[in-house]
Formats: structure tokens, sequence, C-alpha cells
């Protein structure tokens, strides 16, 4: 495996080119030049990093970096020039594909008291998004997995997804929340991206991850990133994985955690959780959704629309008459459980990429690692 | 999730039944600002397909007055304050075949119920304020619709959201029953991509005990929420007042926070308690 990864590695950095920093709006033209007509990039806002339109290279954040810690996010002054030298914010690519709300289909109601049904319009605007982390990469393979599975493909995700371009930049700064390393998700972005690029001081190495971003790259005319630029940038993403001090203790929880559906733990979890839903909004692998129709006040016309929903929430265990998980440790449990354990069976690997947006964005700040600790720790599994 | 009752099923066929295309509707005021009526008063072309749709019997701010008009659908604004009041609020009820309570007065009481918590009632504040006290008749309690006759449906809010009296109002016209969301309002706001003002800036933010419903107004400004929609299904309010401690607040900053709009919803209630009693 290691050999593997070395040749790899040397692919990677015999391809790689060297991007001076003052550049980096040539490459913001090149995509836009290659019909990519919206940028979006990390933009400081509102306290934490989130993904907007930017015109040029000036609109990135600079010389600053975010403060994780369960259930706080600050942005603060860091030395230097660098543009990316933070881990994550609230969201990344999981509302660019998976929509917060959205439109699937409208119904009208004729004179003559016919229906029909409408399709929506699906030409999402060509996207590029500058900055897109390890994490975020292995969160969207895994949403494609459940959006883009045959033999029903999702084609509001599908034409979503289609229409957006990845730059991603591997992390070199990871917060205190950040256990991707333990996930094996990060912080090399390894897949699923268009360029991929190192921050350094004084510019960036840049790969190509498909046909298209060698397109782009090509149009630069940019020289080979030397060697010890290419050692520099491994060396960094090395320092992150290893400066990441939280982790889970495995990557596959599923017996384990199945043996303890009886724990008492969940009873403590569930006095401190606000069964508030923040842990699945922030999640970019979490993607359960409610649907509902909004009619006309007329009633003749209505739109079925889906929307982010969360196990958190008293409707999704909403059966016939009933509430299957009305105690908040119930909803706790099934949200651990599934993330964790039936993940496995659903889609073939856990749930969880190791971005700690759960971990930060938990207004009262219940911490996913130490919570299977907890649970893992005591001896006494069915107590 | 309520199992309807005969009373509401047929209420509903009423309002869905072809041969009376033409429901007939009333708004009815008790103590409140006016506000939550204007949900229909402001919605503009909205409520001139609504006149198309229904006869709008009763609805003193707007024009027709016909109070004891019996109706297909009440809906009713602000909180039972005055013995006067009280007895009002049940010839509306005996008039009413669907009745739904509007807005933070009409559900939990309202900003006038923070009188509940004085053992003299509105008395001490009354005599501080007005020339002739004698003349104002007032019940110790301003207290929600529900806690005198029975309410079909409750539409949270200071004010209400027009668009959901308005969803409401065409689901009752279909003769289903409205389908009101009662997650949190971090819900909301996290499909808004808002960055949460409680994590980002330690604001004592109060979403996530929060009945949504408002569309995330205040986070989308970045100030916190102070609950005017009152409690979500399955409030953790001892959790989140632990936190407010944790972000510096003293207890009776804490109390506070569940002691204003809603201050009589019982899940606020309990909480003002026991941090009033702390502090």
């Amino acid at each position: 495996m290691d050999f593997l990864r070395g040749l790899l590695s040397v692919t990677m950095e015999t391809s790689a080119s060297f991007l001076p920093r003052e550049s980096l709006d040539t490459l913001l033209e090149a995509i836009r030049r290659g019909g990519f007509t919206r940028v979006l990039g990390p933009v400081a806002r509102h306290g934490a990093i989130t993904y907007t339109s930017i015109a040029s290279a000036d609109d990135l954040p600079k010389g600053l970096r975010d403060r994780q810690a369960p259930g706080q996010y600050r942005l603060e002054p860091e030395e230097g020039e660098r543009r990316f030298a933070w881990a994550n914010g609230p969201q990344a690519l999981k509302p660019l594909t998976f929509a917060p709300r959205e439109t699937l289909w409208r119904c009208e109601l004729d004179d003559n008291g016919q229906l029909s049904f409408l399709d929506v319009d699906l030409a999402p605007t060509p996207t590029a998004v500058f900055g897109v982390r390890a994490c975020d990469l292995a969160a969207l393979r895994i949403q494609e997995r459940h959006f883009l599975k045959l033999p029903y493909p999702d084609p509001h995700y599908a034409a979503r997804r289609e229409s957006l371009f990845l730059v991603a930049v591997h992390c070199s700064h990871p917060a205190d929340t950040c256990f991707c390393a333990s996930t094996g998700d990060g912080p090399r972005a390894e897949a699923g991206y268009d360029l991929a690029m190192s921050e350094l001081d004084h510019g960036f190495v840049v790969t190509a991850g498909t046909e298209r971003g060698r397109g782009v790259l090509s149009l630069l005319n940019l020289s080979p990133a030397s060697p010890d630029e290419c050692a520099q940038a491994d060396g960094e993403i090395e320092a992150a994985a290893a400066a990441q001090t939280r982790s889970l203790p495995s990557r596959n929880l599923k017996d384990a955690l199945y043996a303890r559906l009886e724990h008492p733990h969940w009873d403590q979890v569930g006095r401190r959780c606000l069964s508030c839903g923040n842990c699945t909004a922030v999640c970019p692998t979490c993607f359960c959704h409610a649907e509902q129709d909004e009619p006309a006040l007329t009633g003749s016309s209505s739109e079925h629309l889906r929307q982010w929903d969360s196990c958190f929430t008293a409707v999704h265990s909403y059966m016939g008459h009933f509430l299957v998980r009305e105690e908040t440790r119930l909803r706790y449990r099934q949200w651990l459980t599934h993330k964790l354990a039936s993940w496995h069976e659903q889609y073939g690997r856990s749930g969880c990429v190791g971005c700690g947006r759960c971990i930060a964005w938990c207004p009262v700040g219940i911490d996913i690692t130490a919570e299977v600790s907890a649970l893992l720790e005591s001896g006494d599994a069915q107590s | 999730m309520a199992v309807q009752n005969r009373n509401q099923t047929d209420a509903l066929d009423r309002l869905n039944d072809r041969s009376n295309p033409r429901p007939r509707i009333a708004v009815h005021k008790f103590s409140s600002c006016d506000g939550c009526q204007l949900a229909f008063i402001n919605a503009g072309e909205a409520l001139l397909e609504l006149a198309q749709l229904v006869d709008i019997v009763h609805f003193a701010e707007a024009g027709p007055m016909d109070p004891d008009a019996a109706v297909d659908l009440a809906f009713v604004e602000g909180s039972i304050s005055t013995p006067d009041e009280a007895e009002r609020i049940r010839k509306v009820r005996a008039s009413s075949r669907y009745l739904v309570s509007l807005g933070a007065c009409a559900t939990s009481g309202g900003l006038q119920a923070l009188r509940n918590f004085n053992a003299d009632g509105a008395k001490g504040w009354t005599e501080a304020i007005y020339a002739q006290p004698a003349f104002i008749d007032s019940l110790d309690t301003a207290t929600p619709v529900a806690e005198h006759v029975k309410v079909d449906l409750e539409l949270w809010g200071c004010p209400v959201n027009a668009r959901q009296v308005f969803q409401a109002l065409r689901q009752l016209l279909f003769g289903v029953a409205p389908v009101v969301d009662k997650d949190k309002l971090c819900v909301e706001c996290k499909r808004q991509q808002h960055v949460c003002v409680l994590v980002a800036k330690g604001e004592p933010c109060m979403g996530p005990v929060t009945h949504t419903g408002c569309g995330a107004l205040c986070p989308a400004f970045g100030r916190d929420c102070y609950a005017c929609f009152g409690p979500a299904e399955n409030p953790n309010t001892a959790a989140l007042a632990r936190r407010f401690e944790g972000l510096g607040l003293m207890p009776e900053a804490v109390a506070r926070r569940f002691h204003f709009i809603n201050s009589h919803a019982p899940a606020f209630r309990s909480e003002w308690l026991a941090w009033k009693q702390g502090s």
C-alpha cells in the first residue's frame, strides 16, 4: 500500500505545476474562460468562512485562520499572506449539490378540472468552487452514492453535480475539531477534484485530476513545480495530519455501537442535546429531506418542494399517528448509529469524514469523538 | 399530528363542501396590538384572492362588522385579559366551526402575560400608569385562548407569518388539517445558510428551543433569536440555559431570555422560574 502511495505521489509530483501567488487571478480567469461563469470561493463573512461568489483572488481570506472548539468558531488574524490558512466553515459543497430547499415539480389545475404535472427547469449555472477540502470531496463521493445510485439517480442532484468544477486545496491548517486523518478522508484531497493545490508561502503547487482540469492548466503556461516545492507541500499535508488531536477509534464501529444500543450514555447525551438539528445540517454527508406541497391560495397550482430535514426533528420519525423517536436520546442514537454503523450496510463505509463540523456548530458543543469514546470505554456494554 | 376529532372533521367537510363554495370567515380581536391581523391586511393581492374564495363576515379592522355571526372558520388574535373577553371568547367558540388562534397573545398570552407573575396581577401597574384606574377592568392574568375554549389550530409568532397563515387557510379550504412545522428555528436557519450567531459570535440565541415559522429573520441580520414564536416541540431549555451561562450570562440574564413574549408558555415559564430562583 505504501509502495502504491509512493508511486502515486511520484506521478503527481512529476505532473505538478507551480502557480505564483500573484498569478492566482489568471487561474480564476482560465476557469471562467472554460465556461464556468460563476466562481465561488471561501470568503470571510459574518464571522466564518462561507462559500460565496468571488470576482478575484482579493475576495479570498487573507491572514485569517479559524479557531474551532466544541460549540465555538472564531476567525482570528494569522501572520502571512496565505489565503487558505484555515480548515473549514459551516458549509461547503453540500448546499451546492443537495439544495436546502427546491421545487421538484409543479402541478396546475385548468378550467376543465384537469391536472397537469410540470417538470422544473434543470439548468444550473456552470460553477467553479475554489478551495474545496479533502473532507468535502470525500463527503461528495458519499452523497453521490446516495443520490446518483442506479436505477433511480436524482436528476436535480445530477444536474447540479455535473455543473461543478472543483478546485481542491489540500489542508495545511487543521482546526482542533478536525479528525479526517482518523477517518481516512484527509487532509490530502485524493480524488474527485478537477484541480488540486497546495498553498506555499510564495504560491501554489497545482495538479490536475481530470482532463478538463488539465485543459485549464494548459492555458496558463506554468512552470513545473520544483522537487523542493513538492516536498514542502507534502510535508505540510503530513504535518496537518499529525497535528490532529481528535480521532474516532475505528473506521468501522458498526458492531461496537450495535452492541450498545441500550447503553446508559444515550440518556446522558440526551440531557445535553438540544435536538436542534444543527449537526445534521452542517454534516456534509447527511442527506435526509422532507417533501411537502405548497399550493397557491387560489388552489389552482401547487409546488412540490424538497427541503433539508433532520433525524432530530419530530416529524422525521412520525409514522401513521405516533412518533417513533419522541425522546432526544433516541434521536441522537438514531443519528450516531446511522452515521457510524448502519451507514456501512447502506454505502459500504462510515458516513463520517472527520470534518468536525458537528462538533464546532453544535450550540452546546457535543463532541462526536468524545461521545463515541464514552460509549466504548464503559466496561459493561448493556448495563 | 393531532388526531382529528369529530368537530374538526365536520368543519373541514363544510369548508370543502362544493355546494357551499364560499365558507364564512371571521377575524376576532382580543387583547393584542392588532399586528397579527396585518397578516391579512398587508397581504395585498392575496387578500383580494381570499375575498374571491370566502365571505369575510367579521373583520373589524378591515371593515366588516358582525361579531356574533356564525362562521365556518374564526381567526382569533389576542389574549384573554378582561372579564368581558373571557365571556366573549365563549360566544366566538360557540358560533365557529373551526377556531384558529393567531399569534403569540392568542397562543401563549403574549407580552401582557408578564402580569401573571405578579402577586397582584395588573393592579400595581394599572395604578402606576392610569390617571383613573377605577375604569380599568382587567383580569389578574392574560392567558391564551386555549385555556378558555377548545382551539383547533394554533399559529404562533409575534407577529404571525403571513405565508404560514395563508398556507394553513389554503389547506383548510382543501378540507385537510393544516400541518404546522414545529421544528426548532435552527433547522430553517441552516437551510438559509446563515452563520450561527451563537457559535460564531457567542450570542445567547434562542433558536435551538424556538418554534420555527418566522423564516429565521433575526439570524439573517446577524442577531440572536428572542423566541417570539414560542417553544418548539421537545425543547431542551435547561441545556440551552446552561450554555447561556457558559457564554457569560448571569443567572438573572439567563432567566430573562425565557421571560419575554411567550413567558406564559410552560416550557419557558419553568426555565425562567428555575433561573429566577437561582439568581
